[in-house]
């Protein structure tokens, strides 16, 4: 679209919004060229800074009006592009929505504006003894709007569940500009349900109910040394097995350990190839019992040193290292590529020995941290980017670790989201029906397809059109992995 | 019917006991696959049927009658691939079911070294399928810890009204990759298409559970004080034990109600599971002996009778309310003089209400608006789960819903030709 059509949207946003919360200065505007997937950039023709969902409202029907693309933005830590902005469209920035509207300890929740970040409503509630349990490792600076849109999730996911388990009821700016209550209290489909984790393509979250959870009186983290990855495996699937869920299990590979120790100290047990860290939270006399278990289990796979934190001091060390780890990886590689991909559990043992396999076959070093606990691999792929050809090896090795995890039966993302960077992956995991019925949703929410277009679907079918007569194997059939199960 | 038949799929003519909420269908088919669902939806699209899925038929009268059927897709016979019903994959604590399953089947499957695994949704009617089970919405006392069906089910396969199958999810717990079509099936009372198949994340079954059990003073009756309103003191006590069990550290799986005349005693039961279930009870039962006079509460080892059970058939409300205002919400439903049992998950903030099966048409309506009032100040509402056909003509079953629009153009969307469980739910959709 060319610019010259934005002048009008512009002018009103003006109007509406004044002039301070309308940025199109070139200099500015880079600023939002992109988010934490950073290498895809697209500079936004506007950005705009609403105040309420009024405002928010009120630039969407202008959108609507004119057929202009919008994304919105919270604080822009998400890993794959779904706030990359469009040249031809309006980029919403939450960052002027950051009240906390209600806390209401009584009936276990809060109301916060979409800008607000996910470890301001923990903080707002701490000293009550309640905390908001979603925790994406970006928690400190991620918006609660970011995190509706990406279903966040976070190392303590594994016991507590998502931010679709945690959100009672939002108030959405619908692409059409309709302000709307959606509630899990309403009878119904479940449309609060499908709208969270849809990576902004149905609209935009202006108010977010969220659960708040009641401290656990106890938590205790352990720490165990293995000789590599096998050992820590076996470890987890015996906690698991065994009947035990705690919050938290981490795993980090001796490449992901040596970055660690290089980048903050952490000081892991010294030749460890691999370790764990298993979190227990809840009442004092069942951590007790699982702490044992968990203890005795490491032991027996193989555990060479074991250490407890039960303090925030200690557990703050132990966290340490985990908590760097994608950062640290800068210390030991010139360049990296953070993937994320889900197996089962079970499936663990082969899926490491085949990353392993990938890594030497094209020589591009891996480093593995994941979450053990649900099979979610975050491999960090090492390159060094003046070398030639390296980085399109890395970026194949990368692409093949998303393709054993669908082999797997896994998935193409378990938390960093879709967005424009795995668009292209979907085919791999949905068949054309379950794409477009997935369609006929945004085409619901969203009949001209405006708000974060290009984002989660390849090439998705425009609203109006029939889709042709397509009896096609499922992708997962015609590979014999839907039998597998 | 031909055209049915053509399918191979088993087709069976309907009687009377195949009805649909007093509709009764023309035919019954009862198909094994997900594909045979499909041929029957694609010649049903081709002859303009109007079909309606039922499992075990349960919660079939629930909701508003079709406003026609021709076809019932009984989901008995389904298999996963034409074979097994259940895949269990006790490692992964994930099973995948056909929809066609009665839920009660998940739970206790066998788990490693001997332990039992376990759907943690507790389903009030025995018998229910998955399938009913995802598409009324329904669910038990440990909602307060675990969720309900939406947040157990992690992929689902869903036959639309044209018979294309889709797909969402998957069988990993963690998973971000488009949108959840399981969700949105979850309360859909079979207006959005067939549910075939459901995945679901399983937990390890509690090695121990207590029940912490006591009588409260009716919320509904005069308080010793007396006064301009006399009943806050014994809704205050109500209001402010669900919410002192509710934030207990000891950190209780469920908290619910059972109260079976307005002017009688009330009773509260709190479930805590796990290994140290035993020590876990002693701090909730001090925390409710410290509110009531008498002879306390006591802990058992076996449920309350009423445990998981629903106070009515007939005639069945389901009410929602901030947990806090729970002492209001059992106010409401006194208000009208009516011998109406309350029962349910106090500390979810959902309680299901049985009015006496005999009330009239005008006097159910004026007492199932007198409560919406009611709660919808309160910031909840009341829908009308179960109501014989005749007062079913003059009840307003859903009231209020927030989202109805755009349930409607989902609805629009997805079954354009209004042949899937036609005006079952609110607003004719």
């Amino acid at each position: 679209m060319p610019a010259q059509t934005l002048d009008e949207p512009i002018r009103r946003f003006r109007e509406f919004l004044g002039p301070g919360s309308v940025i199109t200065d070139p200099v500015r505007l880079r600023t939002y060229e992109c988010d934490g997937l950073t290498h895809h950039r697209a500079v936004p023709a506007v950005v705009v800074l609403p105040e309420s969902a009024e405002q928010v409202a009120a630039v969407v029907r202008v959108c609507d009006e004119h057929g202009v693309p919008f994304v919105a933005r919270g604080a822009g830590t998400g890993l794959s592009g779904g706030a990359l902005p469009r040249t031809d469209g309006v980029l919403i920035v939450t960052s002027r929505m950051r009240r906390i509207l209600s806390v209401d300890l009584a009936n276990r929740r809060a109301v916060v504006e979409p800008g607000v970040t996910n470890l301001a409503i923990t903080e707002a509630v701490r000293d009550q003894g309640y905390y908001y349990a979603p925790d994406p490792s970006s928690q400190q600076v991620c918006s609660i709007g970011g995190n509706v849109a990406e279903n966040s999730g976070g190392a303590h996911c594994l016991k507590h569940g998502f931010t679709v388990n945690h959100v009672l009821a939002l108030e959405i700016v619908t692409p059409q500009g309709e302000i709307v209550e959606l509630s899990a209290a309403d009878p119904g489909y479940d449309l609060l349900g499908a709208f969270i984790g849809s990576e902004g393509t149905l609209g935009i979250a202006t108010k977010v109910t969220v659960r708040l959870t009641r401290a656990p009186r106890n938590v205790t983290t352990l720490l165990a040394a293995f000789d590599g990855v096998e050992r820590g495996g076996q470890a987890v699937s015996a906690i698991i097995g065994g009947g035990i869920l705690p919050s938290a299990i981490e795993m980090m590979d001796a490449l992901a350990i040596e970055a660690a120790e290089a980048a903050v100290a952490c000081s892991y047990p010294e030749g460890a190839g691999a370790v764990l860290i298993v979190e227990l939270d809840g009442p004092v006399e069942e951590v007790a019992h699982e702490l044992g278990e968990v203890t005795r289990i490491c032991r027996e796979s193989g555990a060479f040193a074991l250490r407890t934190a039960a303090d925030p001091a200690e557990r703050a060390a132990v966290w340490k290292g985990r908590k760097s780890a994608f950062a640290a990886v800068g210390r030991i590689s010139p360049a990296y590529i953070v993937q994320d991909g889900v197996v089962p559990r079970t499936a663990l043992p082969e899926v490491l020995a085949s990353i392993d396999r990938l890594s030497r076959e094209h020589g591009i070093r891996v480093a593995n941290v994941f979450h053990a606990g649900d099979g979610n691999l975050h491999p960090l792929v090492l390159f060094d980017d003046r070398e030639p050809g390296a980085g399109e090896r890395a970026e194949l090795v990368s692409g093949r670790i998303l393709d054993l995890c669908v082999e797997y039966g896994g998935s193409i993302t378990g938390e960093h989201g879709v967005g424009v960077d795995k668009s292209r992956y979907m085919t791999k995991m949905f068949s054309d029906d379950d794409l477009d019925t997935m369609q006929l949703v945004r085409c619901a929410f969203d009949p001209r397809g405006l708000s974060n277009p290009g984002k989660v679907f390849p090439t998705p079918r425009l609203c109006g059109e029939v889709p042709g007569v397509r009896r096609g194997v499922h992708p997962l059939v015609e590979s014999g992995r839907a039998e597998q199960f | 019917m031909d055209a049915l038949r053509r399918t191979g799929v088993t087709i069976r003519k309907a009687g009377p006991g195949d009805a649909v909420a007093g509709v009764t269908p023309r035919l019954v088919a009862l198909p094994e696959t997900t594909g045979e669902v499909a041929a029957l939806l694609r010649v049903s699209a081709e002859h303009d049927l109007a079909v309606v899925p039922a499992g075990e038929g349960t919660k079939l009268g629930w909701g508003a009658p079709p406003e026609r059927c021709d076809l019932l897709i009984d989901t008995c016979c389904l298999t996963l691939d034409g074979r097994s019903t259940v895949e269990h994959a006790p490692g992964d604590l994930v099973v995948r079911v056909s929809a066609g399953v009665p839920a009660a089947t998940l739970a206790s499957l066998p788990g490693p070294s001997g332990l039992r695994q376990e759907l943690a949704l507790d389903t009030p009617l025995p018998g229910g399928t998955v399938g009913g089970t995802l598409a009324t919405a329904i669910a038990g006392p440990r909602r307060l810890r675990y969720g309900t069906a939406r947040d157990l089910l992690i992929g689902a396969t869903v036959v639309l009204a044209d018979g294309t199958i889709a797909t969402s999810g998957g069988r990993v717990v963690k998973n971000v990759a488009g949108y959840d079509l399981g969700k949105l099936f979850c309360g859909s009372y079979g207006t959005l298409g067939v549910i075939t198949e459901a995945i679901f994340r399983l937990h390890p079954v509690p090695t121990a559970r207590r029940w912490i059990v006591a009588t409260l003073p009716s919320p509904a009756a005069p308080g010793a004080g007396g006064g301009p309103d006399a009943t806050a003191g014994p809704r205050a006590l109500v209001a402010g034990l669900v919410t002192g069990l509710a934030s207990s550290q000891a950190e209780p799986s469920a908290i619910e109600l059972d109260w079976p005349a307005p002017h009688g005693d009330l009773t509260l039961a709190v479930l805590v599971e796990g290994r140290a279930a035993e020590e876990r009870a002693l701090p909730l039962r001090d925390l409710i002996g410290g509110h009531i006079l008498g002879d306390g509460a006591h802990v058992s080892d076996r449920p309350p009778p009423w445990w998981n059970t629903l106070p009515g058939e007939e005639v069945l409300l389901e009410l929602r309310f901030p947990p806090a205002e729970a002492g209001d919400a059992l106010r409401a439903v006194a208000a009208r003089g009516l011998p109406a049992r309350v029962r349910g998950s106090v500390a979810s903030g959902v309680l299901h209400v049985a009015p006496p099966p005999a009330l009239g048409g005008p006097e159910l309506s004026a007492f199932v608006s007198s409560v919406r009032d009611d709660l919808g100040r309160l910031g909840g509402g009341v829908i009308v789960l179960a109501v014989p056909p005749e007062p079913g003509r003059t009840v307003e079953r859903w009231g209020p819903v927030g989202a109805l629009p755009l349930m409607r153009r989902i609805k629009e969307r997805f079954d354009p030709g209004r042949r899937m469980s036609p005006g079952r739910f609110a607003g004719g959709i």
